[in-house]
């Protein structure tokens, strides 16, 4: 049994915004109320923090199989447990790829015995995410999977994509795709914009992203399908989104912490900074602040992409693409969007918690008899973040050194304390 | 204040003083040139190493050739001959090269921000010789010091810049230094290689979609190559270039009369310029070859002699703070 005592506890999902104490007993939620007395449990003092539902992230790589220089299982867990997350949803592009229902088990059981963090597989949407045939998607289901992706690249054509989407709706699983036009992209490395001119970098204009994003809303249409749109980075995007919701579609979105804080003007030669899609231009980092909080965006996602320094520590258009951000993604959220009084607290929690949960189509959820999955975390604390202490094996951020106002306090997976500050 | 420059990557963080500088140092280089016997000792003992990782024969020699008549020796690497072919990273080819103990490093390579890469991590002055599609700094550097021999000053001028802009190092630091003089900069070419955002890389920069609109009232010409082998990017028919874009004889009319045609070569003649431009009275493309030496010389000479070279400093300005 475990006591939180005093925490302002926070539920998107209810609306419960009071101090109160928590018992946990075995994986569950055992009670919710002022004054708890339970002499047999360990108790955690909770007092001055928040007691939210688990983090859920939609979107990280764990590198694992296959790639296990940059990150392994049980190192991206400790670093998803540190930075507060209950539980993570890695994508495909492994090596192998995961697109069976083999390579799904053995992460699933890898994850168990790593112990920690929930790990929910992503399986890939076409075999070896080559874009051609369909994976062994319901195997997959069966074996742990809760959504399907390309990640990485977009489903390769419309024709593929419908096919994934029908395929998905009948097993009722979101498809998330990687928005991009590969022959618009065409070996860029930033956003195209006046830095990328000023810089000699070659540049991914905006509608990379909102093309593919307009095709895949039109094919949501068609199909009704689940369709959730990954590290959002552009307005275009964001209002296909808008049309969809508003029309009905059950199409859903994420925008990542560097998405939100940093813009194309932030570019340097330093591949800390080079990330798929690229950091966007200062509107649309605006536009995409505007859409997490009205609500046009469901979640907040790290694309934690983890690369071994050797990859990194090369010519910024040969280095390869993604940066690190289990540890950083709360603190910037609190930094960047709730101290900065553009929005309320409740609603971050909301895109860490309930709105991720809701594309997964699952509760989340601080009641009684609900699994005890929480993240309590210090809204203000200050503290400076410094990568070279990270349990990931990577160290590719652009945010070592960065001062920060908030940070996890304890990571509670089924009821036990898996990552503490 | 003069800053002591630690290694040349750009134009653009140059300041007005810094460039002027180094112009007065290139004059007397330019006078050596003339020399029958075109060797000094002043960097005898000392060695450049020239680490050229994308094809290059004019820089190349021009730089080996400075280093030459300063009395250095170079270490030439080439991509061709290099272990990059065999999958080592740039970092370590050029610790390969730093453990020979060379006293500066002149590179080029086709990646934007290569020359930054290097110089935040070597002990020794580098020397940008051209980086992506980034920056060239000695390019612009001696056409500043031939426009200036030419029209007499650098200030204020109407300069045109003819071609591919977008993929051009050497437009990029020709559009920071001059700017930095008051150049009003006019870019003109195919809209694609003519993006709306070079506008922003500095102050009285603009685009022209006529070519016969951005020639009225030029006072110096850049006409750049028009590289036929753009990766990733459909072509543009040659026979449509020379149509719209050619700098021809009676094109170059409606410049101002003593306007100056500068090329920063490989010239295509018959391409994007007229044979007859390239060769007449206003085309300064010789000279730039030779002002190219005096230039680097004088580089080499600041950046290689260290310690041995007394810097001066403007009289009317602070001395340097020292630097650690």
């Amino acid at each position: 049994m475990l006591l939180i005592k005093n925490g302002r506890v926070l539920d998107p999902a209810t609306g419960e915004d009071s101090t109160q104490d928590v018992l946990l007993a075995g994986d569950r939620i055992e009670k919710i109320a002022a004054g708890i007395s339970a002499p047999d449990a360990e108790v955690f003092d909770a007092k001055g923090l928040i007691v939210a539902p688990g983090f859920i992230d939609l979107h990280c790589h764990l590198r694992e199989p296959g790639q296990e220089m940059s990150e392994t299982i049980e190192t991206g867990t400790r670093s998803a447990a540190r930075g507060g997350f209950t539980a993570v949803c890695c994508m495909p592009n492994t090596q192998p790829v995961n697109d069976n229902a083999s390579i799904t088990r053995g992460i699933v059981e890898r994850a168990l015995k790593v112990g920690g963090v929930r790990v929910w597989p992503i399986g890939a949407a076409s075999v070896g995410s080559k874009g051609e045939a369909l994976a062994e998607i319901a195997a997959m289901k069966n074996a742990g999977i809760v959504a399907v992706s390309d990640d990485g690249k977009p489903v390769a054509t419309a024709r593929l994509m419908r096919q994934v989407m029908d395929y998905c709706s009948t097993l009722d699983l979101p498809v998330i795709d990687h928005c991009e036009d590969p022959s618009l992209f065409a070996g860029g490395v930033m956003r195209e914009g006046p830095r990328s001119v000023r810089l000699g970098l070659k540049g991914i204009p905006a509608q990379s992203e909102s093309i593919c994003a307009g095709r895949d809303v039109e094919l949501a249409g068609l199909t009704r399908a689940r369709l959730h749109i990954a590290h959002m980075s552009t307005t275009g995007a964001l209002e296909y989104v808008r049309y969809a919701k508003k029309n009905g579609l059950k199409v859903t979105c994420e925008v990542t912490p560097h998405h939100f804080t940093l813009t194309d003007e932030d570019v340097k030669y330093d591949t800390n900074y080079k990330m798929n899609p690229p950091l966007a231009s200062g509107a649309d980092r605006d536009a995409l602040i505007a859409g997490l909080v009205d609500g046009t965006v469901d979640a907040i996602a790290t694309d934690h992409a983890p690369h071994h320094p050797a990859s990194k520590d090369v010519e910024f258009d040969r280095a390869p693409f993604g940066i690190t951000g289990f540890e950083t993604a709360l603190a910037l959220g609190l930094t960047e969007l709730v101290h900065t009084g553009k929005m309320k607290l409740m609603r971050l929690v909301e895109l860490f918690t309930t709105g991720p949960a809701r594309v997964l189509g699952m509760e989340r959820k601080i009641a009684t008899g609900q699994v005890a999955d929480l993240t309590i975390f210090s809204a203000k604390q200050q503290w400076t973040y410094h990568v070279a202490d990270s349990p990931s094996k990577s160290r590719n951020t652009p945010f070592d050194g960065r001062a920060f106002s908030g940070v996890a306090a304890a990571t509670i997976v089924a009821g036990r304390i898996i990552g503490k500050q | 204040m003069l800053q002591r420059l630690e290694h040349l990557l750009g134009t653009e963080d140059l300041t007005r003083e810094q460039i002027s500088f180094i112009l007065d140092q290139a004059a007397p280089f330019q006078e050596f040139q003339k020399h029958p016997l075109k060797k000094l000792a002043t960097l005898r003992g000392k060695t450049v190493a020239l680490a050229f990782f994308e094809n290059s024969t004019r820089t190349r020699i021009s730089f080996a050739t400075a280093a030459a008549r300063l009395g250095a020796d170079t270490m030439n690497l080439q991509a061709e001959s290099s272990s990059v072919k065999k999958g080592e990273s740039l970092l370590d080819t050029i610790r390969t090269l730093e453990a020979m103990r060379p006293d500066g490093l002149v590179i080029r390579h086709s990646s934007s921000g290569a020359s930054q890469l290097i110089a935040d991590r070597l002990g020794m002055p580098v020397v940008n010789a051209g980086d992506g599609t980034h920056e060239h700094p000695t390019q612009a550097l001696l056409d500043a010091l031939t426009i200036r021999d030419r029209q007499g000053k650098l200030d204020g001028l109407n300069l045109t810049i003819l071609g591919d802009i977008l993929h051009s190092r050497v437009a990029r630091s020709n559009i920071f230094l001059l700017s930095k003089f008051g150049a009003r900069i006019t870019l003109c070419g195919p809209s694609m290689w003519v993006p709306r955002e070079l506008e922003s890389l500095a102050p009285n920069v603009r685009r022209v979609s006529r070519i016969e609109d951005a020639l009225a009232g030029a006072d110096a010409i850049i006409v750049l190559r028009v590289q036929t082998e753009r990766l990733h990017e459909p072509a543009i028919a040659a026979e449509e270039y020379i149509l719209g874009y050619q700098l021809t004889q009676s094109r170059l009319k409606l410049a101002n009369p003593e306007a100056l045609v500068l090329h920063p070569g490989p010239m295509i003649r018959g391409l994007e310029i007229d044979p007859a431009v390239a060769d007449g009275p206003q085309s300064c493309v010789l000279d730039q070859v030779t002002n190219g030496l005096a230039i680097r010389m004088a580089l080499l000479y600041h950046l290689v002699g260290g310690a041995a070279v007394e810097t001066p400093a403007p009289k009317d300005q602070k001395k340097d703070s020292p630097k650690d």
